[in-house]
């Protein structure tokens, strides 16, 4: 079975920062991977190379069957195969929560204006702010933002959904509603790939979980066994850390 | 002036209520302070009025038979020049500032210097030279040239040229100051990066300098003035050389004081309506 997503010995350097150190793993078609670690650990720098948002000092980055990282490939075809949520939503502010889902489909995909704003209601009720159409994002919740911005991605039809910190700048009664619809999401069969410190969600909703530190992958296993019962002490440290912050062991 | 006061007596704690030197309080000093100010005010002005001569300047700032001459060409020429002089060349800097602003920001280095050296040039010379420079020189170094609409495409390319530097440096920071997760939100879409910049970029860039492009309008209706450095006939003049022609005429400063004031009528209304949309754009943030 072809991998939705595989790295090859990825390497990422900021100047003289070295923040990814050889990176190899790879998505299954349908698999939900959270990625997990400490702050500074490289995960969302991981993210953002799987769509070429950083570009990669070396190592190779396949989408689908595509070479993101070969030269001759056309960067923004392939990344229309792959929807990215953020962390601060980066919602358009000038356009309405309708004209955020469309501009894309019409602009990019040359979807025409019916069709495109039939797939936006269809993703704004998914998401549940479909009465919030009009809405532009400074009128939204954070929460309502980060579904409009999720419907955004879906309405590409992507292959892949990379999610970076989703629910990191929301206020803590939010958060439930945006991982109630990626859970969704991962029940109706959507490949994702998700950095969060959400270890709930990782241990209920992910069939994998990574963790990294240090720009490296310490551990890559089932859900239940790297939460649950982790091998390495960076990883249980880690956990100890995230699930009982009043503890300290360092 | 300075509001600090030295220590008199023994320390009367953090209030420092009764620690000026005849026991003020700070409003009743501020008061002072202000009533000091406003007397200062009202001498200047007596003395600025007691000096003029009220009859001259009646007879060469106000006098009413010379006024009537400048009507109604002071509107139906002038006003009318000065507004398509403005115009014209600020639509054209506004369109070169924006090229010149995103070749400010390209990753192609030659574009960056390309863009900086314009943008240090054309901000350094006076507009008047840029005037001469295109209305004389640049007919005779290139020969049989012809500028469209004679005189006002000059003057349209002058100010554009000039406005377009001053621009270009509004604009760059308009685009500086969006948000790198909006390009990085357009580009993950799929779109491209001109895309991007087209839909996502410019938009709220151009939102944010409204209100310093609306002054860059107001410096360009007073400096359309300059097209006397290349002469204009009666039929192009605009508010000031019309002015200035007419008062030559009948030796009389009337008509300047009503250039002056036709320009206020177009400035000042301007100016309000840059304040409202950055009073507006405050409360947005």
């Amino acid at each position: 079975m072809a991998h939705a997503v595989e790295i090859r010995n990825l390497h990422k350097s900021f100047g003289a920062l070295q923040v990814l150190k050889g990176i190899d793993f790879t998505v299954d078609p349908g698999q939900v991977v959270c990625v997990i670690g400490p702050s500074g650990s490289g995960k969302s720098t991981l993210l953002r190379c799987v769509n070429l948002l950083e570009e990669p000092t070396s190592g190779q980055v396949v989408v689908d069957g595509v070479e993101l990282t070969h030269r001759d490939v056309d960067i923004d075809a392939a990344r229309r195969r792959v929807g990215m949520v953020f962390q601060q939503f980066n919602l358009f502010p000038h356009m309405t929560a309708l004209e955020n889902v469309m501009i894309a489909q019409r602009r990019v995909l040359k979807r025409g204006r019916a069709e495109a704003e039939r797939i936006a209601v269809e993703n704004l009720e998914k998401v549940g702010v479909a009465d919030k159409r009009d809405s532009y994002p400074a009128q939204l919740s954070g929460g309502q933002q980060q579904r409009v911005a999720i419907a955004r991605a879906l309405a590409m039809s992507p292959a892949l959904m990379l999610f970076d910190e989703p629910t990191s700048a929301l206020d803590p009664e939010l958060v439930g509603d945006v991982l109630t619809v990626m859970r969704k999401l991962a029940e109706e069969g959507m490949t994702m790939l998700v950095v969060t410190h959400e270890m709930a969600f990782a241990r209920d909703v992910a069939d994998r979980v990574v963790f990294m530190d240090g720009g490296v992958i310490v551990e890559d296993g089932p859900a239940e066994q790297v939460i649950g019962a982790p091998r390495h002490e960076r990883t249980k440290s880690f956990l100890r850390r995230v699930l009982d912050p009043t503890h300290t062991d360092v | 002036m300075s509001e600090q006061s030295t220590m008199t007596g023994p320390p009367v704690g953090p209030s420092g209520a009764s620690s000026g030197g005849a026991g003020l309080s700070p409003r009743q000093r501020r008061n002072i302070s202000r009533g000091v100010q406003y007397a200062v005010f009202v001498v200047l002005a007596a003395l600025v009025v007691s000096w003029a001569d009220w009859a001259a300047i009646r007879e060469h700032f106000l006098d009413m038979k010379v006024a009537e001459n400048l009507f109604p060409e002071i509107f139906t020429i002038a006003l009318k020049n000065t507004v398509i002089y403005t115009v014209s060349g600020y639509v054209l800097g506004f369109f070169l500032g924006l090229v010149v602003a995103l070749m400010r920001l390209s990753s192609a280095a030659p574009n960056r210097w390309i863009a900086l050296v314009y943008i240090e040039v054309f901000r350094g010379l006076p507009a008047v030279l840029v005037f001469i420079l295109l209305g004389l020189a640049v007919p005779t170094a290139f020969p049989g040239i012809r500028f469209p609409f004679d005189e006002y495409g000059v003057v349209a390319i002058a100010l554009g040229l000039v406005s377009a530097a001053y621009m270009a440096e509004t604009i760059r920071a308009g685009l500086q100051a969006v948000p790198r997760g909006q390009m990085e939100a357009a580009r993950s879409l799929g779109m491209s990066y001109s895309r991007a910049m087209i839909t996502v970029v410019i938009p709220q860039a151009l939102r944010i300098v409204i209100p310093p492009l609306t002054n860059e309008l107001i410096l360009l209706f007073k400096d359309s003035s300059l097209v006397f450095a290349i002469g204009v006939t009666s039929a192009t003049s605009e508010l000031t050389k019309f002015g200035q022609d007419i008062a030559t005429e009948y030796a009389d400063s009337t008509p300047l004081l009503l250039a002056g004031a036709t320009y206020l009528l177009i400035t000042i209304p301007l100016s309000i309506v840059v304040r409202r949309l950055e009073a507006r754009q405050a409360k947005a943030r």
